[in-house]
Order: C-alpha cells, then sequence, then structure tokens
C-alpha cells in the first residue's frame, strides 16, 4: 500500500474511497473492454468419399502430435535486456584531440568529428598531417585531450555513416592457381573516397592552422616517458 | 613559548605563538595560518583570516612550520587582531617571494598542464637547447 499507511497488519488507514480519490484514480480512463475476438474454430467438418466411411467427418483443425519429450525441458528465461545507443563520454566534443591507443594508428593525436549511429567515433587525422584517414574509432581506445580545434559550423557530409565504411564482400574464395601465384597487384585507392577525404579535411586544416604548433602536434606520436604516470597525467 | 637561547640547538624554527604554518592536508590544503594558542603536545588553535582558514584546533603533524612569526601577536588573539597583525606584518608579501612558496607554484603548473602544453614546452626547450649548444660550440672554437 504505496499511498496508505497501516493501522494494523492488513488494515489500511485510508478507506477504498479515500485511497481512490488520494491515488487521483478518476483521472484515469477507462478502455471499453474490447470486443472477445470470435473464437477460432478448433475442428472442420469435411466429406469424405468411400461408400462404407460415411458422408464427413469432423476433424481437428490442428492435430495432436504424435511426439512427446520424455522429460519436460525447462523454457528459457525471457531476456528482457533492450540495447541503448552508446553514451559518448562529455570530454569528447566536435573538434576534441584525441590520442589513439589501440589499432594500425596508436599512439596518433587525431580531431574528432563526430558520433555515428552504430556508436563509434568519425575522427581524421587530418590525412596531410599525420596519415590518418577519415576513420572510425571506438570511445574506449580513446583518451580525449583538453585540446579542442574550433570546428563550429562545420557541417560533416551525411555520407560518412557506418555503410560508407563497409568491407566490400568477400569475391571467390575458390581462385585459379595461376591467380594465387600472382604477384599482388597494387591496390589502387578509389578515387572518390581520396576526394571525399580531401574535401572534409579542408575546413578541418584551416581551423588547425588558426593555433601556431596545433599541425606539429597532431603530427607527432604521444608517448609515455620515465616518471610519467596516465593516472596522474592531465591530458 | 618563545625559542630557548642555546647555541648547540638545532632546531630554528619553534611551534609558538605568532609561527605561520602551512596546512598539508584537509580543505585548507596549501594556505596559510598563524598559531594563535598551544592546546598540548598535539594540537594548536589556528588561525587565518586573511587566507581563509577558518579558526580551528589542527594537528602539528598536518601542518609544516614556515621561518615566518608574528612576533607582534599575543597568545589567544581574537580573529580580528590576528587578521590586523598578519596585514601589519605583510607576511603574505614575503612568503608569495620565497623561493619555497615559487617552487611549490611551479611545481603545481608543471602538474597541471595538458597534453597540447607539455608539447610546446618540449618544443621551447629543443629551441633553448640548440641555442644553448651553438653558442657553447662558438665558444669552444674560439677558445
Amino acid at each position: 500500500m504505496a499511498r496508505n499507511s497501516e493501522v494494523s497488519p492488513h488494515i489500511g488507514k485510508l478507506s477504498k474511497s479515500q485511497l481512490f480519490a488520494k491515488k487521483g484514480l478518476y483521472k484515469r480512463k477507462h478502455a471499453a473492454p474490447a470486443a472477445a475476438p470470435a473464437p477460432a474454430a478448433t475442428t472442420v467438418t469435411k466429406t469424405i468419399g468411400g461408400k462404407a466411411n460415411g458422408t464427413s467427418r469432423v476433424l481437428p483443425v490442428t492435430r495432436a502430435p504424435a511426439f512427446y519429450p520424455s522429460d519436460d525441458v525447462r523454457a528459457p528465461k525471457l531476456n528482457r535486456k533492450t540495447l541503448k545507443p552508446t553514451k559518448l563520454r562529455s570530454t569528447i566534443t566536435p573538434g576534441t584531440v584525441l590520442i589513439l591507443l589501440a589499432g594500425r594508428f596508436r599512439g596518433k593525436r587525431v580531431v574528432f568529428l563526430k558520433q555515428l549511429e552504430g556508436g563509434l567515433l568519425l575522427v581524421t587525422g587530418p590525412f596531410k598531417v599525420n596519415g590518418v584517414p577519415v576513420r572510425r574509432v571506438n570511445q574506449t581506445y580513446v583518451i580525449a585531450t583538453s585540446t579542442k580545434v574550433d570546428l563550429a559550423g562545420l557541417e560533416v557530409d551525411a555520407k560518412f555513416n557506418d555503410a560508407y565504411f563497409a568491407k566490400p564482400a568477400a569475391n571467390n574464395r575458390a581462385g585459379t592457381e595461376a591467380a594465387f601465384f600472382k604477384d599482388g597487384e597494387k591496390k589502387v585507392f578509389p578515387a572518390d573516397k581520396a576526394a571525399d577525404q580531401k574535401t572534409l579535411d579542408k575546413a578541418v586544416l584551416a581551423a588547425v592552422a588558426k593555433t601556431p604548433n596545433l599541425a606539429k602536434y597532431l603530427g607527432a606520436t604521444f608517448g609515455l616517458t620515465n616518471g610519467q604516470y596516465p593516472h596522474l597525467l592531465k591530458f | 613559548m618563545s625559542a630557548p637561547q642555546s647555541s648547540e640547538s638545532t632546531f630554528k624554527r619553534y611551534v609558538e605563538v605568532g609561527r605561520v604554518v602551512l596546512i598539508s592536508d584537509g580543505p585548507c590544503a596549501g594556505k596559510l595560518a598563524t598559531i594563535v594558542e598551544i592546546i598540548d603536545h598535539n594540537r594548536a588553535l589556528i588561525d587565518g583570516p586573511l587566507t581563509g582558514v577558518p579558526r580551528q584546533s589542527f594537528a602539528y603533524r598536518r601542518l609544516v612550520l614556515t621561518p615566518f612569526v608574528l612576533t607582534k601577536l599575543t597568545r589567544a588573539a581574537s580573529t580580528p587582531i590576528v587578521k590586523k597583525v598578519f596585514e601589519a606584518s605583510d607576511v603574505l608579501a614575503k612568503w608569495e617571494k620565497s623561493a619555497w612558496a615559487q617552487r611549490r607554484a611551479a611545481m603545481e603548473k608543471r602538474r597541471s598542464t595538458s597534453d597540447f602544453e607539455r608539447f610546446e614546452i618540449m618544443l621551447l626547450k629543443k629551441q633553448r637547447r640548440r641555442v644553448v649548444q651553438l653558442a657553447g660550440a662558438k665558444a669552444k672554437k674560439s677558445a
């Protein structure tokens, strides 16, 4: 009895009508009870041939199972977990310089652009500065520094989404013998993606150039020296 | 209790009324205060009206004695009196000028540098090193 208190076990202080008023149940909308759906037919009358079989027979619509398991198996519990969008750390805002801690570009300092729908962070080197292309990166493998690049008014093109970074489906597994032994041809980086990189980086580079030494900073790799402890460093 | 006159005494700073102390821990850590009264062998009554330290009993182990003393301060003086004497003695200005206080400030600054600031410091150190090495090499050559 949440809105009530007990005078004695199982005896509430407020009466039923008093409780009704206190809980504001008069505000509750009363839905008319839904008309019961017409009960599904469980049997079907079918006509059958044959002289001695009678003219029709009443048969069940769904037959009883022919097999029952010997032991009663327990049904698995319902999963009530709901997937929620990944929370972005409050220290990470568009323009923040991040330090990548893992992956191909570990140690590199990159500029954060936006969070994608899948929860990953969209970052760029910029490419000209440190060789990091526009890329997705996981928040957990990143240190957010307090340095921010002023990206006010930068509209990241909507084409940069999770689908843009999807790997092309792997083609023919069973290649020919000749193809197997052929020296791998240099994979050409698609020209349209290179153009995308250029247009995206243009605005970022302009903003980076405003702060002295910032381009050098982004080009440098992060490392710890003797006496530096990450839990004591201020980033 | 005035400082003993003994010449063999290895102690230079004494716990006495008027001794300016630096608080080492707690919410007032890093602030200056004055010993107003000695309570017992463990605690003293301290007060720092100009530095934002409320009048309270404080354990000696949580204090560090500074070389400054407010000689004009009487035992168990009230907060307004302490304030007057503190201001007149100009201890705060002397403290800020001291190497001790400046070293503390420098360490605080160093500990609070951001990653970018550390990078800029590294660039400046390299510049300075270059200038020094060039001058040194030149001097060596001409010597």
